[in-house]
């Protein structure tokens, strides 16, 4: 019998996975890149859980609107890395820091 | 064991294996294809939870457009793999100890507050219920505003994406229209006084009047 934690713990077990990834990848921006769609990921599925559970059509609207932003994130991101890459030759983060105070 | 659980803990290990190699693996093209693996898996388990148009939308979105894009961009940079794992070993030990700490306070909230909530049927899962038309609805009625907002994100993405990566303008060989209308007659051609030399030449300009 499945219940609605299965699903939380699931996500949660995703989301922390997604967190860890940002904390050891650091050097790397495609992998943080990566880790925050995990993130995400992690988080949709708990709308849907609640939606499908709570019996309530809000949650999955609400997922929709979350796929647009990231996408467009991912879209911008990728793009920055690119513009990064041309500039620099590289895209390790040590060579980013020119905002550095 | 119900088919339908054996189902959800087929997806569910397939996914957190598949997002523990996109954070693991020293090769980002793999990583990559592994986060393919995950959003398929997500969605399978988004499938169970009957929101079919948002399971068959991420499938279209992610592994269709997102993880593409992703892969194209690590193809192109060719990027030296090891020097981007400088600090691996040592991050470590920390962050699988913030994840774990993390995991465990969520699991034990989750599980002590949501372990007893069964699964309920839809109200209204009949036979003619389709996901795709209430979520369709709701989006054009209740949130048709927020739905606008959402295209404007899309096109400030995509404005955003090609201002970014151009490089700037090509030396074409096209007119420039504005430029060719704000001409003189007098940028292009100079009327130049010149002292006749040859003797007998105000005969000629006179003859050929």
């Amino acid at each position: 019998m499945l219940t609605l934690a299965h699903y939380l713990i699931l996500a949660a077990i995703l989301f922390a996975t997604g967190i860890a990834g940002i904390l050891f990848n650091r050097k790397n921006l495609i992998t943080l890149l990566m880790s925050i769609e995990l993130v995400l990921l992690a988080v949709n599925t708990n709308f849907i859980a609640f939606s499908h559970y709570l019996q309530s059509m809000a949650g999955q609207v609400f997922v929709f609107f979350i796929l647009t932003v990231a996408a467009a994130e991912s879209a911008i991101g990728l793009a920055i890395l690119v513009a990064l890459f041309r500039n620099r030759k590289s895209i390790h983060v040590d060579d980013i820091s020119t905002l550095k105070g | 064991m119900e088919f339908k659980t054996f189902v959800f803990y087929f997806l569910a290990m397939t996914l957190i294996y598949a997002a523990a190699r996109v954070v693991t693996l020293r090769n980002p093209v793999h990583a990559a294809l592994h986060l393919v693996l995950a959003f398929f898996s997500a969605s399978g388990v988004w499938m169970l939870l009957e929101a079919e148009f948002l399971a068959v939308a991420l499938v279209f979105v992610y592994v269709g457009s997102v993880a593409v894009l992703f892969l194209f961009v690590v193809m192109m940079f060719d990027v030296g793999a090891d020097h981007l794992r400088e600090g691996f070993r040592k991050n470590l030990p920390v962050a699988a100890l913030v994840a774990s700490l993390m995991l465990i306070e969520m699991g034990c909230t989750l599980w002590l507050r949501f372990s007893t909530s069964a699964e309920r049927a839809l109200p209204h899962a009949g036979a003619g219920y389709s996901n795709v038309k209430v979520v369709g609805r709701l989006l054009f009625t209740q949130y048709a505003y927020p739905f606008e907002l959402a295209s404007v994100v899309l096109l400030t993405g995509v404005v955003a994406a090609v201002a970014l990566t151009l490089r700037g303008r090509r030396a074409g060989r096209s007119a420039n229209p504005s430029e060719q209308t704000l001409v003189n007659p007098r940028d292009r051609i100079r009327v130049v006084e010149m002292r006749l030399d040859r003797p007998g030449a105000e005969n000629d300009l006179k003859g050929g009047e």
